[in-house]
């Protein structure tokens, strides 16, 4: 008894001092960020922690400039209207994978696969030319079309998953019951598989909403470039301070939306939903 | 209400597997027809084909004297409730019901009224509003039911609805069913593998092997007349005896003893000798001492020492080992009791069992005396597995199984 209660004491000492470490090694940068965003230009050499003088200037001086608000808006609507159609065909491609026996499944599965593990420097030379000559290079289209793309695959992949954990008598219950595929997909299924499309467009929300190379090789001007590409052409108020102030205001603020959108969504993120629909 | 005629309705998987062959049977309308056999006997995919979830490879498939081949489910007007339930976890016991209705644009009124009905005739109205991963087994299986009732459709399809219950409820609800189908004069094809609900069940019971017919029957009938070895060994519990004998100078040979033969087995007997298998059900032993005398020329008398006497309060069961000669056909048997899943049909070993009366004063190794009443001898050909008691031996052209196939 008394060696296994040491253990377990040790175990969680362990435990905490590891879990604490890793805390520590992610939460400072994220601090220190938020605190220069806080920081006057003049106190942004200063070596202490915290601001000795807080000031909400960063902020309002990168929101009234049109160089990130306007990125900023790119990135939501961008990020939206991708995320959307991502997990819109992900679901009916999710669907077929899980309940069809048809011809070209798996190749359709390792192609899935490839495209989501391509590496993406090597795609935006190509792309880069495709998009110049089919007049999408600097739009929205020009975005939007990569980062469905690259979201497809981990939306099928996630949305697969859920759907084979559906019981499929469900589904031939619903069609005894009057409905058509189309009905039973909207009306039973998709309802039971809302936790998967959560998940997912949450990953591919985030995914386009963080991505860079893409956003900095395929736009030119404001109309199309997206925050995080935005931020590396800051400049400062001046031509003459560094931007190092409204740089870390921009990284909060485009953190925002992230957290808002996980935690509204992350209490329908809840396994066992499906329980109840079958015995056994 | 409707009658449904499966019509030489064959089953083919593409990968050349025959799942149902050339079935034909007529439901009349009203009528509760039980669909038993083993597992992969085809019954569930019969089922799946009435529904229309599954395509008919062949023949044709009449409901209420309409060729329902082609249709979609629900262009059949059919009913099923699922061994899983299969209700939907995302809507309210209220809105399980009213699905089907609602999908058929029902006005909400008639909706409410047909649920809350239905709800009443259940017992579920104090459930109405609750989702189903909050109800208990047996309500859930009442609300599958229900959803089911509300439709008053043309047929309902039943497909193991009772197995995941317990064994106290499942008799209850078994007997619900009963009075619901007979309630609602509903035509009812019920699909099981238990033969306990067969037989207490259904107006008549087809029997399925390896996708084939082989007796479509009141339960009564097929236990007292069943068509072949199958049959016989598949209906009733504890198992019919098997044991092989010959038939030759007007008796019957068997391990036993020699046996005096009645009605039909005499005729047939009467050309040549033969090697048959005899099937004994254990009911029809007795402890020879409380035969009366008059009945003892019935049958014959024997001594056998008793292995294993339980007794079950009302009855009990000795079990006692005879050179039986099984040998002869222990495959066929082997085949039969695993076609069948039971252990108990026609096992390879040469133990026999005797259901006596619980007054008998037979003990644990006694060596007793026994009386097998022959007017209940079932007489089988070993090559085809043909009761040869039974004049029209199962449905036309398909009925007798082949043991050794």
């Amino acid at each position: 008894m008394a060696a296994a209660a040491t253990t377990t004491t040790r175990q969680k000492v362990g435990w905490g001092a590891g879990n604490t470490a890793a805390i520590v090694i992610v939460a400072i940068p994220l601090l220190w960020i938020v605190s220069l965003s806080f920081k006057t230009p003049a106190a942004i050499t200063d070596p202490s922690f915290w601001p000795a003088q807080w000031t909400w200037g960063n902020y309002s001086g990168i929101l009234t400039t049109a160089t990130f608000v306007r990125p900023l808006l790119n990135s939501i609507g961008i990020g939206l209207i991708a995320t959307f159609i991502a997990v819109a065909f992900a679901s009916m491609a999710a669907y077929a994978v899980a309940r069809l026996a048809f011809p070209g499944k798996r190749l359709l599965v390792a192609g899935a696969l490839l495209v989501s593990i391509f590496p993406q420097i090597s795609l935006v030379t190509p792309l880069y030319n495709i998009e110049r000559v089919l007049k999408l290079f600097n739009t929205w289209p020009g975005l939007i079309l990569p980062y469905v793309a690259f979201g497809l695959p981990m939306a099928v992949y996630i949305l697969a998953a859920f759907f084979q954990q559906i019981p499929w008598q469900l589904e031939k219950a619903a069609k005894v019951d009057g409905a058509t595929p189309w009905q039973a997909f909207t009306k039973v299924i998709a309802p039971l598989a809302a936790p998967g499309m959560v998940t997912s467009a949450i990953l591919v929300f985030m995914f386009c909403w963080n991505e860079f190379l893409f956003a900095i090789s395929l736009t030119s001007t404001l109309g199309a470039r997206t925050a995080p590409a935005a931020l590396a052409f800051f400049s400062g108020s001046s031509q003459f301070t560094t931007p190092t102030g409204p740089i870390a205001a921009a990284a909060v603020v485009i953190t925002i939306p992230i957290i808002i959108f996980v935690s509204v969504f992350q209490r329908r993120i809840v396994s066992g939903l499906t329980s109840g629909a079958v015995k056994g | 209400m409707a009658d449904i005629v499966l019509d030489q309705v064959t089953k083919r998987y593409p990968d050349g597997t025959l799942a149902v062959d050339k079935l034909s049977l007529d439901i009349a309308d009203g009528e509760l027809v039980i669909l038993v056999g083993p597992s992969g006997c085809g019954k569930s995919t019969t089922l799946n084909m009435l529904a229309g979830l599954e395509d008919i490879t062949e023949g044709e498939l009449r409901i209420g004297g309409k060729v329902v081949n082609d249709k979609t489910p629900r262009d059949r007007d059919i009913a099923m409730v699922f061994q899983s339930y299969a209700l939907y976890p995302h809507m309210t016991v209220r809105e399980n019901m009213g699905f089907a209705l609602k999908l058929a644009k029902t006005p909400k009124g008639i909706i409410n009224q047909k649920v809350t009905e239905a709800a009443e005739s259940l017992g579920l109205t104090d459930l109405l509003d609750r989702k189903p991963a909050n109800l208990s087994g047996g309500q859930q299986q009442r609300v599958a039911m229900g959803r089911a009732i509300v439709r008053d459709p043309a047929a309902f399809l039943m497909d193991e609805p009772l197995s995941n219950l317990d064994a106290k409820l499942r008799v209850q609800m078994r007997l619900e069913v009963a009075k619901l189908q007979k309630r609602l004069g509903a035509t009812m094809v019920y699909v099981t593998h238990d033969q306990t609900e067969a037989m207490t069940l259904g107006d008549r019971v087809a029997i399925l092997r390896a996708g084939v017919l082989q007796q479509a029957a009141p339960p009564q009938e097929l236990y007292d007349r069943p068509v072949n070895l199958f049959v016989a060994g598949f209906i009733g519990s504890p198992a019919m005896n098997f044991m092989s004998g010959t038939l030759a100078g007007g008796s019957l040979r068997t391990a036993l003893g020699d046996m005096p033969v009645f009605g039909r087995v005499r005729q047939e007997l009467s050309t040549t000798s033969q090697d048959v298998i005899v099937g004994i059900r254990p009911e029809n032993f007795q402890d020879a001492a409380l035969v009366p005398a008059d009945l003892r020329p019935n049958g014959i008398t024997f001594q056998a020492t008793i292995d294993v006497l339980e007794s079950l309060g009302a009855e009990k069961y000795a079990y006692f080992t005879k050179d039986l000669g099984k040998a002869k056909f222990v495959a066929e048997l082997e085949e039969l009791a695993r076609d069948a899943g039971r252990a108990d049909a026609g096992a390879s070993d040469e133990t026999v069992v005797a259901r006596l009366d619980s007054s008998t004063r037979i003990s644990e190794g006694d060596n007793a005396q026994l009386w097998a009443d022959a007017r209940w001898l079932h007489v089988f050909d070993p090559a085809t597995g043909r009761n040869l008691a039974v004049a029209d031996a199962g449905a036309p052209g398909h009925g007798a199984t082949t043991p050794s196939g």
